[in-house]
């Protein structure tokens, strides 16, 4: 392990939780400053995030970028981090998303006229945000068991404030009802990811009895070079220890009902963080912490899992179909997208962890742009039902356009990037579980089912009386929507500069479970 | 004189504490029964510590002592508190003290 | 040379480009832009094409690898062309009446607000089709299959405000996707078996694989191709598809998009060769098609919609023929070109008369139009003689070798295969000419504006019926001449084609080809032929021509009514999966706040109650406290003596 002279993953954390604790000291009357202010550094963010993309060598050693300082030392405790190419990347996705995040919500913590002047809540919102940013970021970073946890359970109490104090203006005002219905959803989020948590940490100190410290390499080793033998019950507790905390956080069925709520009370903006970005950080654990620390139990769950991620496909297209409430909708289609990622990692094949790896990234991006146009379009209309709308693309074609778009890359069409890692999931699987493969494939036929029912309620037909005055996307809406959109078409058509980091991580992963990918049928005849 | 006896009376005195903890209702009568368990038991440690010949009773004795001193000390002053702004002694008229 | 062929996908691409996101600044030299872009792709095709001819017959293949897609361990995927005999039949193909379509829409189109991103759109389209038949391997094949599909969804839906047009749009889309499904399934299958889906590799190594694998994968890209081709049972999107404007319907719902699957299933020649029981599949769901669309097209009074039948049943031929194995890929491709000719002209000749008629697409409404609109009754004329299979005409050329091929694939198969077509070309010729005489024979069954000519051409928008008379007048020259030039084709595409075998000949190198051997003579198939279309028409004329049309419809004989709801396809459709889904929607969203929610709050509430429950205990009174210390107490002694004591 090389020592780095600059600690330059520790900056990237530092540089937006820095920046939160700034902007939550501006003052009530300069709310504007305290803006700019997020977005400044949630670019600057951007720019060391992309230093950090530059610097990592995708042939080189598997964690690069190394730091490591002493913490707790009677536990053996240490601040370490590292990242390989699944952790660039998803570094990148949140260093990416975040500005996007801010911009998108500008005004949506604006103070209400009746509200008090010394109220700060812009202040807040924007300081929350970076505060999520700087966890994710960190935890994608860390490398030790422990340090990975605690940042794991922290970014709930930001994001339970974002949930359960900045609803959607959809609701906000007087409306006691929403109220209620925010800081439950509020409450569901947050109970279910600490019950989640609170088994991961007896899984966490569990391992710790069984290996004496925390370190993700020091064990993985181990575990590799056999010096650690676990026991195969242990093992398996140990793992559904750590994975039911991934599962929640993920969702996976059927522990996926706090999403919707969540994304359908939250604020757009808000509801990208969670799905596109805070989520992601089950999934990576998955591929992290489940696959390297207990691969033998990975393998013992791989058909328990494999099924509950095409139930929560099937399932949460199907759901997706029935809703009438546009956020709801795109939080079942999540739901849907993110049994594809856990299928693609538990598919033990290159294809469907490199598939799932990139799904996490172009799911993030996807989503992003779906939700926040979903987000203008209710902002506008100032209800977040389908049934409220009709003929938007008659007064707002860009609006309708870009919503399109999103579509379309939710129902992963060619072209654009969500289509490589969902077929690169798919035929990962079908390598292994043809069974599975095709019933997965079902779940592309339902994403265009519930897509286009959404567009055509929403934007087609007649113009409704109310929708007639809305005007079309401002500049600073399109400064959000067209980089995302340039983005999904760019990945979609030349994933390669992905593919690449992601690549060497993602054979590590294998060799740590010991899987081939299996061999075509007319080469294993020969 | 057989030590056992004492044990008898220790467990006669506390019964009758015990009982008029349960039974009255006036907090300085329910205070003094408790002293009076307390006594018991001293008495038990007293008696058992001559039965088996070394001193820890006798030194846990004072302990307890000491701690119905400062008992007595705080509660009869809650006791007094209560007595002012109640104007009653009677323990179940101080039961604000729940969910 | 080969340089040229990624410039045929990203010449109409630019245009898409350019025009989607140009914005209102190119409103007025849009359709300029588009157009000149798909003339490009065509000029550029035409040099590839004589640069092709040029070569020996072994050499015509090129390749162009432009960049690696998808790259991840084995699986590779590239994006590069190849350019051959069958790929480049495509490519005029569909630049050449793509380009003429483009002048139609000039003047169709002229006065829709939206022009721009409809020739936007219709670019997307060419760039798709060509991504499509060019791609050299099946995930890039793929990614055109699906750019089709979408620019189709865009087109059927282009006037979005009319909710019948968005569920079209919508409804194609999905009907589609369940045939992508079968795509890629089939590429799944392909990898696990080869581990590639390259054409090359995957073409070349089929003698090393299984027969049930390969009949997999047959049976799967056979999917593939009902969704696209509106094949028997996925065929339900084609006919709602017409809402979309006129030139669409020809252009991708005629001519090139729909006939996507034969390309598919010929492309893939060497798998179904190899798997009798995948092309018998694809020869059944051929001749179920060749049927259910005639008998469709029979029954409608809607111009497009009967024409859309017909679609289907040519199609059906098409598929028919491909099914039937290197005696039947040049003539399914042959029979795709010369329908890709009448047929785009005889929806461009419903255009125009749809135009000259206020929007009016009901046959029922038209009669004796032939003196108003010479050169569209001229030239869907010959459109019409063509398809019927008139002898000497394109159509004539290309669905007696098909007859033929039928018959040839020998035993009882075989006749009741020859059987079929024979049959089918008799009910061509009877609906192609009950269209024929509604539209443009018989008396005037509509009603004259007063001053025809002072109205403004009405621009296709529902809202422009109310209160307008229809005035028929001939369409503008750029509507005009791309019908001449296609019905030229329609004349003697086939002709030129079986001059020498010609097109036999050219595409050999690629589809293999076997001289088929009916049972009995040519001669006497090509008159059977003729007995039966002659049949058709006189039928029809029969029925049509001698009697006056009445302009409501009558009810019919029960297989009319059916024939007139497609058959009840739709309606099963209905019943099963549109009733059928949202049931199991509804349930589940209940389920999902009930159950599985529920088990959650269930906790929560049993855990809350348990708490209420035991919240009375703490009643503040402290003698009660001191009850439970003792009994506690108690208890506890009592049961370490009794421990103890055991």
């Amino acid at each position: 392990m090389t020592t780095m002279s600059f600690p330059l993953l520790t900056v990237t954390a530092v540089l937006p939780a820095a920046g939160a604790i700034l902007t939550a000291a501006v003052p009530a009357a300069r709310r504007t400053a305290a803006k700019w202010l997020a977005l400044l550094v949630s670019l600057g963010t951007l720019v060391l995030a992309a230093l950090v993309v530059v610097r990592f060598e995708p042939g080189g050693e598997r964690y690069q970028l190394t730091e490591s300082h002493a913490w707790i030392k009677d536990f053996g405790v240490r601040y370490e981090l590292g990242v390989d190419g699944i952790g660039v990347a998803l570094i990148a996705l949140t260093a990416l998303l975040i500005p996007f995040i801010v911009l998108a919500g500008w005004h949506d913590a604006d103070p209400l006229e009746t509200q008090s002047k010394r109220w700060r809540p812009t202040q807040g919102f924007f300081a929350l945000i970076l505060m999520v940013e700087a966890m994710v970021i960190l935890s994608f970073a860390a490398t030790d068991v422990f340090l990975f946890y605690i940042l794991f359970e922290a970014m709930l109490i930001p994001m339970y404030f974002l949930i359960g104090g900045f609803g959607d203006r959809a609701h906000t005002g007087t409306d006691d009802n929403a109220a209620a219905q925010r800081s439950y959803a509020a409450v569901k989020f947050l109970l279910y990811n600490l019950a989640g948590g609170l088994i991961m940490l007896a899984a966490v100190i569990g391992l710790y009895v069984v290996a004496g410290n925390f370190s993700l390499t020091e064990i993985a080793a181990a575990r590799a070079s056999g010096e650690l033998e676990m026991a195969a019950n242990t093992e398996r507790l140990l793992f559904l220890g750590f994975f039911l905390a991934f599962a929640v956080k993920a969702p996976l069925w059927p522990l996926h009902t706090w999403l919707p709520n969540a994304m359908g009370e939250a604020t757009a903006p808000v509801a990208v963080l969670i799905t596109a970005v805070v989520d992601k950080v089950g999934t990576f654990a998955m591929l992290r912490y489940c696959l390297q620390l207990f691969p033998e139990a990975s393998k013992w769950a791989t058909p328990a899992i494999i099924v509950l991620a095409l139930i929560s496909i099937v399932y949460g297209a199907l759901l997706a179909v029935g809703q009438r409430d546009i956020k709801r909708l795109i939080a079942y289609a999540s739901i849907s997208h993110f049994g594809f990622i856990i299928m693609g990692i538990f598919a033990m094949t290159s294809q469907g962890q490199s598939g799932a790896t990139l799904y996490m990234v172009n799911h993030g991006i996807s989503t992003a742009a779906l939700m926040l146009v979903a987000g203008f379009l209710i902002t506008r209309r100032g209800s977040r039902l389908i049934a409220d709308y009709g003929g938007v693309q008659k007064v707002a074609p860009v609006l309708a356009g870009t919503f399109l778009v999103g579509g379309l890359a939710t129902l992963s069409l060619p072209g654009l990037a969500p289509f490589v890692s969902e077929f690169l999931v798919l035929v990962g699987t079908f390598a292994r579980y043809p069974v599975a493969g095709v019933i997965a494939t079902f779940g592309i036929v339902l994403a265009a089912l519930y897509t286009l029912v959404l567009y055509q309620r929403t934007m087609t037909g007649p113009v409704k009386e109310e929708v007639r005055a809305m005007p079309d996307l401002k500049a600073r809406e399109l400064a959000v929507i067209t980089p995302l959109i340039a983005l999904l078409l760019f990945l979609g058509v030349y994933p390669k500069p992905l593919t690449e980091i992601v690549d060497p991580a993602v054979r590590h992963t294998m060799s740590d479970v010991q899987q081939k990918d299996p061999r075509p049928e007319v080469e294993a005849a020969k | 004189m057989n030590p056992v006896n004492y044990l008898y009376l220790a467990a006669l005195l506390f019964t009758i504490g015990a009982a008029g903890v349960l039974i009255r209702r006036n907090a300085i009568v329910v205070f003094m029964c408790v002293e009076l368990m307390l006594n018991a038991c001293n008495l038990t440690l007293v008696a058992f510590s001559r039965m088996h010949g070394n001193l820890d009773g006798q030194i846990v004795a004072f302990f307890t002592m000491v701690v119905a001193a400062a008992e007595v000390v705080v509660g009869l002053a809650i006791i007094v508190s209560l007595f002012r702004s109640r104007h009653s002694a009677s323990v179940d008229d101080a039961s604000l003290m729940k969910l | 040379m080969e340089n040229l062929i990624a410039l045929l996908v990203a010449a109409p691409l630019l245009g898409a480009a350019v025009l989607l996101c140009g914005g209102k600044r190119l409103d007025r030299a849009g359709h300029w832009l588009g157009t000149l872009l798909a003339a490009a792709s065509f000029v550029i095709g035409a040099v590839l094409f004589f640069d092709m001819l040029g070569r020996d017959t072994g050499e015509r293949a090129l390749h162009q690898h432009l960049f690696s897609w998808v790259p991840v361990e084995s699986f590779r995927a590239d994006i590069a062309f190849q350019l051959d005999q069958l790929s480049m039949t495509f490519v005029l193909l569909i630049t050449g009446v793509g380009t003429l379509i483009h002048v139609y829409s000039i003047g169709y189109m002229e006065h829709d607000e939206r022009r721009r991103r409809f020739f936007g759109y219709l670019n997307l389209f060419l760039s798709a089709m060509l991504l499509l038949v060019l791609a050299d391997n099946y995930l890039l094949l793929y990614f055109g299959w699906e750019g089709v599909g979408l620019a189709s969804y865009l087109l059927i839906g282009f006037w979005q405000h009319k909710p019948s047009a968005a569920t079209a749009a919508k409804k194609a889309f999905l009907v589609n996707r369940v045939g992508d499904m079968g795509l890629s399934i089939a590429i799944m299958l392909m990898f696990t078996t080869f581990g590639t889906f390259a054409f090359g590799p995957v073409l070349a190594a089929t003698g090393q694989a299984s027969e049930g694998m390969l009949t997999a994968i047959g049976l799967m890209l056979l999917l593939a191709a009902c969704g696209k081709s509106a094949q028997v049972p996925l065929q339900s999107w084609l006919g709602d598809a017409m809402e979309g404007p006129t030139p669409v319907s020809a252009l991708i719902h005629a001519a090139t998009m729909v006939t996507a699957g034969v390309y598919l299933i010929t492309r893939s020649g060497a798998i179904f060769n190899a798997a009798p029981d995948a092309q018998l599949a694809v020869v059944v769901v051929g001749a179920v098609t060749l049927l259910f669309g005639a008998v469709v097209g029979c029954a409608k009074d809607d111009i497009k919609k009967a024409l859309a039948g017909s679609t289907m049943s040519q199609i059906g031929y098409m598929i028919l023929a491909a099914g039937l194995g290197p005696i039947g890929y040049a003539f399914a491709i042959m029979h795709l070109v010369t329908h890709g000719f009448f047929k785009a002209g005889l929806f461009l000749g419903a255009g125009s008369v749809m135009h000259g008629m206020n929007d009016e697409v009901d046959m029922r409404k038209y009669g004796g139009l032939r003196k108003y609109m010479p050169v569209t009754f001229v030239t869907f004329g010959l459109g019409y003689l063509a398809i019927i299979g008139f002898p000497g005409l394109s159509g004539f050329w290309s669905k007696d070798k098909i007859i033929e091929a039928a018959f040839a694939k020998g035993g009882t198969e075989g006749w009741i295969l020859g059987a079929v077509t024979l049959l089918g070309a008799g009910i061509t010729a009877y609906y192609m000419t009950r269209v024929m005489i509604m539209t443009f024979f018989g008396e005037k069954r509509w009603q004259p504006a007063p001053d025809a000519g002072a109205v403004p051409s009405a621009e296709p928008a529902a809202e422009d019926h109310a209160g307008r008379m229809p005035h028929p007048h001939e369409s503008p020259k750029s509507m005009t001449i791309p019908m001449i030039l296609l019905a030229f084709g329609s004349v003697f595409a086939g002709g030129l084609f079986s001059f020498n075998s010609a097109f036999v000949n050219w595409l050999e190198p690629v589809t293999a080809f076997e001289h088929g051997h009916p049972p009995i003579s040519a001669g006497a198939v090509t008159a059977s032929t003729v007995v039966v279309l002659l049949t058709g028409v006189g039928i029809a004329y029969a029925q049509y021509g001698r009697r006056p049309v009445p302009v409501v419809a009558p009810r019919g004989s029960l297989l009319t009514r059916a024939a007139r709801r497609d058959l009840l396809q739709d309606d099963f459709n209905h019943v099963v999966l549109v009733r059928g889904g949202e049931h199991l929607t509804r349930s589940l969203v209940y389920m999902d706040h009930t159950l599985v929610d529920g088990v959650v709050n269930g906790t929560a509430a049993s855990v809350g109650g348990l708490s209420g429950r035991l919240r009375k205990l703490q009643n503040g009174f402290a003698r009660s406290y001191a009850v439970s210390m003792f009994g506690g107490t108690a208890v506890l002694i009592a049961a370490t003596l009794l421990m103890r004591g055991v």
